[in-house]
C-alpha cells in the first residue's frame, strides 16, 4: 500500500515538473503544446474510489494553473475527466472493467488507445473552450483540440510504453 | 430529512463534481476579468521560487542574444546623450525638468508565455523592491505589459499578448489615439482600434504609447503599422501593429513607476 502511495506521489510531481519545464515550451507551429500530465488521471488505480480521484484531479489541475496563470481551466478539465473516468473505462475496456481486474500494462493496445484518446479529447475540449471562452471562435477551439490531442495521445502512449513495468 | 441525506449520499460523487467544477469555473471567470484573480497566480513563493531557480540556469542559454540587445540599447542611449548635450549646450536647465515623475526598476522575466489567449509573465521583483500593481513594464525595444499581482519577491505581468489587456496608444506623427488590444492569434501582431477615420495613416507609421493613462509615459515604442481597415461602422480604423518587441524571447525588462499617479487619480476621481 505504501509503495503505491509513493509511486503516485512521485508520478504526480514528475508529471507536473515535466509539463511546466518542458512541454509548455514546445509551442509547435506557434501554439500547440501537449498536456501529458493527465496521464496521472489515466493511470490512477481503477479500484480506488471516485471521490479521492476527483480531489486529486482538482489538485493536479490547480497546480498546473498556478504555474501557468490560467485561472482554473486545467482544474475544470481535470475534474471533468476524473468524474467521467468510470464511464470511459467501461466503454473502452468492457467486461474486464466489470471484473475490476485491469492492469494497464497488460490490456491490449487497441482498448488502451481508445481509453487514452477519449480522456485526452474530452480534457482538451473543456480546456480550450474555457481558455478561449468565446463560442464565435469555435473553429480555433476545435483546431487546437485536434492538434494538441494528437500530440498528447502520442506522447502519453510512448511514455506508458517506455515506463511499463512488465515488458512482454 | 432522511430523504435529503439519502439523496446527498447517493449522489455524492456528482455533487462533489459540481462543487469542484464550479470552483474551477469561478477561478477561470475571475482570471478573465482584469485584476480580479485572487489566489491562482504564479507570483507566490512556490511557483515563483521554482521558476526563479530554473531561470538561473536557463538564462545562460541565450546570453549572446541578450547581450546583443543590451549593447544595441547602450548604443541608442549614447547617441541620444550626445545629441542632447549639443542641444542644451548653452541653455540653463531648470531643476524641475529633471524630476520627470517616473522611476525605473530593472527586472528579469522568469516565466514567459505567448501561446495562450491570456498570457501572463512572471518577473523576479516584488513588493520588497517597491513594485506595486499597475506599474508599466517595458523592454529596451518597446512595451511589454502591466504589473498585475505582487508577492514579496515576485510579480506577475499582464502581457500585451493578453485578450483582456487594453493600453492607450497613439500614432506618433498625428497624436490620434486609440486602444491597443490583442485578438489572440499572432504573437508578433497586435491590434490598435478606435483610431478616428480622419487620422492620416499609412503602412509603416510608428505607434507609441499615448501617455494619457497614468501607467506608461508618452512615446514608449510599440510597433509599426502593418495594415489597416475601417471597422464595421466605418467610423474608426482597425490597425494591425507589428511589434518592435519579439515577445517570444524577452529577458531583461524595466518597470516604470509613475510617482504622481495617486495625485492624478485623485484629481480625475474628484469629478
Amino acid at each position: 500500500m505504501n509503495s503505491i502511495l509513493t509511486i503516485h506521489t512521485v508520478r504526480f510531481i514528475l508529471l507536473v515538473i515535466i509539463q511546466v519545464l518542458i512541454l509548455n515550451h514546445i509551442n509547435f507551429l506557434g501554439d500547440i503544446n501537449p498536456y501529458t500530465y493527465i496521464l496521472f488521471i489515466g493511470l490512477y488505480p481503477v479500484k480506488n474510489n471516485r471521490i479521492a480521484l476527483m480531489f486529486l484531479a482538482f489538485l493536479l489541475g490547480i497546480t498546473i494553473d498556478l504555474f501557468m496563470d490560467t485561472g482554473g481551466i486545467h482544474a475544470a478539465a481535470c475534474v471533468f475527466i476524473a468524474y467521467l473516468r468510470p464511464t470511459i473505462l467501461k466503454f473502452s475496456f468492457g467486461m474486464i472493467y466489470e471484473h475490476q481486474s485491469i492492469r494497464f500494462d497488460s490490456v491490449d493496445f487497441g482498448s488502451r488507445l481508445t481509453y487514452f484518446a477519449l480522456l485526452t479529447i474530452l480534457h482538451h475540449i473543456i480546456l480550450f473552450s474555457l481558455e478561449i471562452f468565446n463560442f464565435s471562435n469555435i473553429f480555433i477551439i476545435l483546431k487546437k483540440t485536434l492538434f494538441s490531442s494528437i500530440f498528447t495521445i502520442l506522447l502519453g502512449l510512448i511514455l506508458t510504453i517506455i515506463f511499463s513495468r512488465k515488458p512482454k | 430529512m432522511q430523504q435529503i441525506i439519502n439523496f446527498i449520499i447517493r449522489n455524492k460523487s456528482f455533487l462533489l463534481f459540481l462543487l469542484l467544477f464550479g470552483l474551477s469555473i469561478l477561478f477561470t471567470i475571475q482570471s478573465h476579468s482584469y485584476h480580479k484573480s485572487k489566489f491562482i497566480n504564479s507570483a507566490n513563493i512556490l511557483t515563483g521560487g521554482f521558476y526563479n531557480s530554473i531561470n538561473e540556469i536557463d538564462q545562460y542559454f541565450n546570453l549572446k542574444t541578450q547581450n546583443k540587445l543590451l549593447t544595441e540599447e547602450n548604443k541608442t542611449l549614447r547617441s541620444r546623450i550626445r545629441s542632447y548635450g549639443i542641444k542644451t549646450d548653452s541653455v540653463v536647465t531648470e531643476s524641475k525638468t529633471f524630476g520627470k515623475p517616473y522611476r525605473f526598476f530593472t527586472a528579469n522575466i522568469i516565466k514567459n508565455s505567448y501561446s495562450l489567449n491570456t498570457n501572463v509573465l512572471t518577473i523576479n521583483k516584488g513588493e520588497n523592491d517597491g513594485i506595486k500593481q499597475d506599474f508599466g513594464v517595458i523592454s529596451s525595444k518597446g512595451i511589454v505589459g502591466i504589473i498585475d499581482k505582487t508577492s514579496a519577491n515576485y510579480a506577475t505581468v499582464i502581457s500585451i499578448l493578453n485578450t483582456t489587456s487594453k493600453i492607450s496608444a497613439q500614432l506618433k506623427q498625428s497624436n490620434h489615439f486609440g486602444t491597443l488590444t490583442w485578438n489572440g492569434k499572432n504573437p508578433y501582431i497586435t491590434q490598435l482600434i478606435d483610431i478616428p477615420k480622419i487620422a492620416p495613416i499609412k503602412v509603416g507609421d510608428t505607434i507609441t504609447t499615448s501617455g494619457r493613462s497614468s501607467i506608461f509615459p508618452k512615446d514608449v515604442n510599440v510597433g509599426v503599422v502593418k495594415n489597416f481597415k475601417l471597422d464595421q461602422a466605418e467610423n474608426y480604423y482597425e490597425i494591425n501593429v507589428r511589434l518592435f518587441n519579439d515577445m517570444t524571447s524577452i529577458e531583461h525588462v524595466y518597470i516604470i513607476e509613475n510617482v504622481d499617479k495617486d495625485e492624478i487619480i485623485n484629481l480625475t476621481n474628484s469629478y
